[in-house]
C-alpha cells in the first residue's frame, strides 16, 4: 500500500525532476516550524539553520520547509508528505511534533526524523535540544546586578521540564548576587503569540517588575519593556531591534553546527539515532552582545561565568539549591543529573506563586 | 434563488483568477502554483482521505452553527465546545485506560457530544432566563474553555511518564475511531458528517421545528405571533451547534491525533462560521464549503512543500475567497445605480 501510494505520488508530483532526486539527486532535507519563520525567535531561529545547511552544502541538497503547523492533527499529515515528497532527512522543530514524528518514522523507516526537545527515540529518530538554562544562569546574574525594584517579570509557555528548569537556574543565579530579588511567573500556555506575550509584559510590569525575562518565541515582551524604559532579555533570537535600549543581551539559539553536522552524517552514510543536549561549549546556543549600559563589573561577572560554564567550572545546578518550601533539594557540593534537570518539576527559593500541575 | 448559488460559484471562479495574478506577482510559477493548491493535494487516494480528516471537524461545527444562524441564534462559540467535547470525550478514555471494551468508544462519543451541549447550554439558559447576548457569552467562555483545557492537561489529565509535558497518555485502541480506509487517517468520524448533513437537511427542509426555526429568523414577530416557543428554539439551536462541536472534538482526538495534547483544534470552531456562510446555511453547501476550505488548507502545505511559497499565502487566499463571496453577494441581490440625491427638504 504504501509503495503504490509513494509510486503515485512521485508521478503526480509538479517537478519532473523530484522523481530522480529520490534516487541520486541531492539530498532532500525538510523541517517543520510550529510557528512563522517571521517570529523573530524560536522557528526563525530553526530557519537560519536551514539556511545555513543550503549554504554549507550548495547543490548537493535541497531543503523545504512548512511554517506555522499547528501541534494537532496536521502535524502528521505534514509530517507524511514530506516523507513521501522525497525528503530523506526531517526536522521537526517542536516538542508537540513528538508523537506524529514517532509515527510517520514507523511508516518510513528509509526517512531520517530529528525531532527537537523530545524524549521519544527510534532506530530512525534522534533527538536533540539545547542546555538553554546555561544562558539562564548568566542572564540571572546581570538581572540580579541591574534591578532596582528587585521583581524580576518571567513569561513562560508550557509549565515543561525545559522551561521550569530555565527559571530555576535563572532565579539561583539572581539571588546569588542579589539574595533580595524575586521571580514573578506569568504562564501565557502559547509558545507563539505576541498578544498574550505582551500582556504578560505589561502585567508583570505593572507589577513593579523592571527587568522581564520570557521563554516564548516573540519579542513582543522585549517591546513591551521597551516602551516603558525597562530592562529584558531575549529569547531564541537577537531581539536587540525591538527594543534597542532595553535588551541586556538574549539567549541566542544557535541551530546552524547541529544541522550541518547531521546533514553532513546523512550524506556519508554514519547517521545515527542519537540524544543531543548541547549547550553553551557546543555552540547551540550563546548569548546576543551585552547591551552597552551594562557596567563594567556586571559585564566582566557575565563574562566570567559564561566562561566558567564552558569549561565545566561553573555548574548551574550546584547545591545547595532550597525549594520554595524552605526544604533542601539538594545539599551543597552536588550537581543535578541531566536526567533530574529533565524531569524538574519544582520551583525554587525565591520564585513566587505556585506551579501549575 | 438560482442567483444565491452561482454567487460562490463566482466567488471561487474570482478568487482563482486573483490567486493567479498574486502567484505571479510573488514570482512564482502560476499555474504550477495553482496545480501544487488544488489539484496535487487530492491527486493521491491519501490525499482525498486527509481532505476528509481535515473537513470533518469544520462540517460538524458548521451544520450546527448554521441551523443555529438559520433562526437568529448566534452562536460564535463552537471552538469552546469543540474543546469540551474533546476533553469529556479524552477524559472517558482516560479514565477507562487499561479497562476499556468494545463500549468504550460510544461512551467517549457520547461524553464528547454531552460536553459540548454542556457547554452551549450557559449561553443558553443566560439567553433566555436574562437576555444576555450568546454571541458574547459563547465567545467568552471559549476562553474558559481553553483555560479548563491547559489546566487538566497540565495536570489531572497528564501523562504520569511523559517527563512533565503537557499532554495526555496516547488512547488504548479500544479509545480509537476505526479507520474508513486502510493504510489513511480517514476514519469513521468522516460517516458522522454524512449522517448530519442528511438529519439537518430532513430537519430544515421537511419538519415543522425546521419551519419555526427558519421563521424565527426571518420574521421574528411573525413566529410570536404564530405562538412559536422562541425559548425553546434557542435551547434547541444551541444545544444541537454545542452537540455537534463536541461531537467534532471527540472525533479529532479519537481519530488523528490519539490523545489529548496542547492543541486540539487550530481554530477550527471560528473556521466554521465561515464555513457555514460560504455554504449559504444550507447542509449539503455546508459540507462541500467545508471541502473547499479543508483544500485551501491542504494546498497551503502542498504549496510550501512543492514550490516554497509562504505560508501567509493561505490565509490571503481564504480572505480573497470571502472577500469575493461578499461581493458577489452584494452584487446579486443589488443593482448598482447612479442616482441623484432626494433634494433636501
Amino acid at each position: 500500500m504504501t509503495a503504490v501510494l509513494f509510486g503515485c505520488a512521485a508521478t503526480l508530483s509538479p517537478t519532473p525532476a523530484a522523481a530522480e532526486d529520490a534516487a541520486s539527486g541531492p539530498l532532500k532535507v525538510a523541517f517543520v516550524y510550529v510557528g512563522p519563520v517571521g517570529d523573530h525567535g524560536w522557528s526563525y531561529q530553526h530557519d537560519l539553520g536551514r539556511r545555513a545547511v543550503e549554504e554549507r552544502f550548495g547543490g548537493k541538497v535541497v531543503t523545504t520547509m512548512v511554517e506555522n503547523v499547528s501541534e494537532g492533527a496536521d502535524a502528521e499529515r505534514v509530517i507524511e508528505e514530506l516523507a513521501e515528497a522525497g525528503n530523506k532527512l526531517i526536522f521537526t522543530t517542536s516538542f508537540g511534533f513528538m508523537n506524529p514524528t514517532i509515527k510517520v518514522a514507523a511508516r518510513h523507516p528509509e526517512v531520517m526524523f530529528e525531532h527537537a526537545t523530545g524524549y521519544k527515540r527510534s532506530p530512525n529518530v534522534a533527538t536533540y535540544s539545547a542546555r538553554f538554562y546555561e544562558g539562564r544562569t548568566v542572564v540571572g546574574l546581570i538581572a540580579g546586578k541591574m534591578t532596582k525594584s528587585n521583581i524580576i517579570g518571567y513569561i513562560g509557555s508550557h509549565p515543561i521540564p525545559e522551561v521550569i528548569s530555565g527559571i530555576n537556574a535563572f532565579t539561583l543565579a539572581l539571588r546569588k548576587v542579589n539574595p533580595k530579588a524575586e521571580v514573578r511567573v506569568v504562564w501565557v500556555n502559547a509558545w507563539y503569540d505576541p498578544g498574550k506575550e505582551a500582556a504578560a509584559a505589561k502585567a508583570l510590569l505593572d507589577q513593579g517588575a523592571d527587568v522581564i525575562c520570557q521563554h516564548t518565541d516573540s519579542p513582543a515582551p522585549v517591546q513591551a519593556a521597551a516602551e516603558r524604559g525597562a530592562w529584558s532579555v531575549g529569547q531564541s533570537s537577537d531581539m536587540t531591534r525591538f527594543g534597542p535600549n532595553s535588551q541586556l543581551t538574549s539567549i541566542v539559539d544557535e541551530w546552524d553546527v547541529y544541522y550541518i553536522s547531521r546533514v553532513q552524517a546523512v550524506l556519508s552514510g554514519t547517521w545515527k539515532p542519537t540524544d543531543t543536549w548541547g549547550g553553551l561549549k557546543d555552540k547551540m546556543l550563546y548569548l546576543a552582545p551585552y547591551n552597552p549600559a551594562l557596567p563594567k563589573d556586571v559585564l566582566e561577572l557575565a563574562e566570567k561565568a559564561r566562561v566558567d560554564i564552558m569549561d565545566g567550572t561553573l555548574n548551574p545546578f550546584a547545591g545547595p539549591i532550597i525549594g520554595q518550601d524552605g526544604k533542601e533539594i539538594l545539599p551543597a557540593g552536588k550537581t543535578l543529573s541531566d536526567a533530574d534537570i529533565l524531569r524538574m518539576n519544582y520551583y525554587v527559593e525565591g520564585v513566587q506563586g505556585k506551579l501549575p500541575r | 434563488m438560482a442567483m444565491a448559488w452561482i454567487a460562490p460559484v463566482l466567488a471561487v471562479g474570482l478568487t482563482l483568477g486573483a490567486s493567479l495574478a498574486l502567484f505571479a506577482g510573488l514570482g512564482f510559477p502560476p499555474l504550477a502554483a495553482i496545480h501544487a493548491y488544488f489539484v496535487q493535494p487530492i491527486s493521491s487516494l491519501r490525499g482525498l482521505a486527509e481532505l476528509g480528516v481535515k473537513a470533518t471537524p469544520l462540517a460538524l461545527c458548521a451544520l450546527g452553527l448554521g441551523i443555529g444562524f438559520r433562526a437568529n441564534v448566534w452562536n460564535i462559540g463552537a471552538e469552546g465546545q469543540l474543546t469540551m467535547g474533546a476533553l469529556a470525550g479524552g477524559g472517558v478514555a482516560l479514565a477507562c485506560h487499561g479497562s476499556g471494551g468494545w463500549w468504550l468508544l460510544p461512551a467517549m462519543l457520547a461524553a464528547g457530544i454531552a460536553g459540548g451541549m454542556a457547554w452551549a447550554a450557559i449561553p443558553a439558559f443566560l439567553r433566555n432566563r436574562y437576555h444576555t447576548s450568546e454571541i458574547l457569552t459563547s465567545l467568552m467562555l471559549t476562553y474558559v474553555a481553553a483555560l479548563f483545557h491547559a489546566w487538566l492537561i497540565h495536570g489531572p489529565l497528564r501523562d504520569p511518564d511523559g517527563m512533565g509535558f503537557p499532554e495526555s497518555r496516547l488512547f488504548e485502541p479500544d479509545a480509537l475511531l476505526p479507520m474508513l480506509l486502510p493504510g489513511t487517517r480517514l476514519h469513521i468520524g468522516a460517516l458522522f458528517v454524512v449522517v448530519a448533513m442528511a438529519a439537518a437537511w430532513l430537519l430544515l427542509a421537511r419538519s415543522f421545528l425546521g419551519f419555526q426555526l427558519k421563521v424565527a429568523g426571518l420574521a421574528p414577530q411573525a413566529a410570536a405571533l404564530a405562538g412559536f416557543d422562541r425559548h425553546r428554539l434557542v435551547w434547541f439551536s444551541l444545544l444541537v451547534s454545542g452537540g455537534l462541536a463536541g461531537l467534532a472534538g471527540v472525533v479529532e482526538v479519537a481519530g488523528p491525533i490519539g490523545q489529548l495534547s496542547t492543541t486540539i483544534s487550530p481554530g477550527y470552531g471560528f473556521t466554521a462560521i465561515i464555513v457555514a456562510f460560504l455554504g449559504r446555511l444550507h447542509p449539503i453547501g455546508m459540507v462541500l464549503a467545508a471541502l473547499v476550505m479543508a483544500l485551501s488548507y491542504l494546498g497551503g502545505e502542498a504549496a510550501q512543500i512543492a514550490l516554497g511559497l509562504p505560508q501567509a499565502v493561505t490565509g490571503v487566499f481564504q480572505g480573497m475567497l470571502l472577500f469575493f463571496l461578499l461581493a458577489s453577494d452584494v452584487l446579486v441581490h443589488y443593482r448598482v445605480r447612479r442616482a441623484t440625491p432626494p433634494l433636501p427638504g
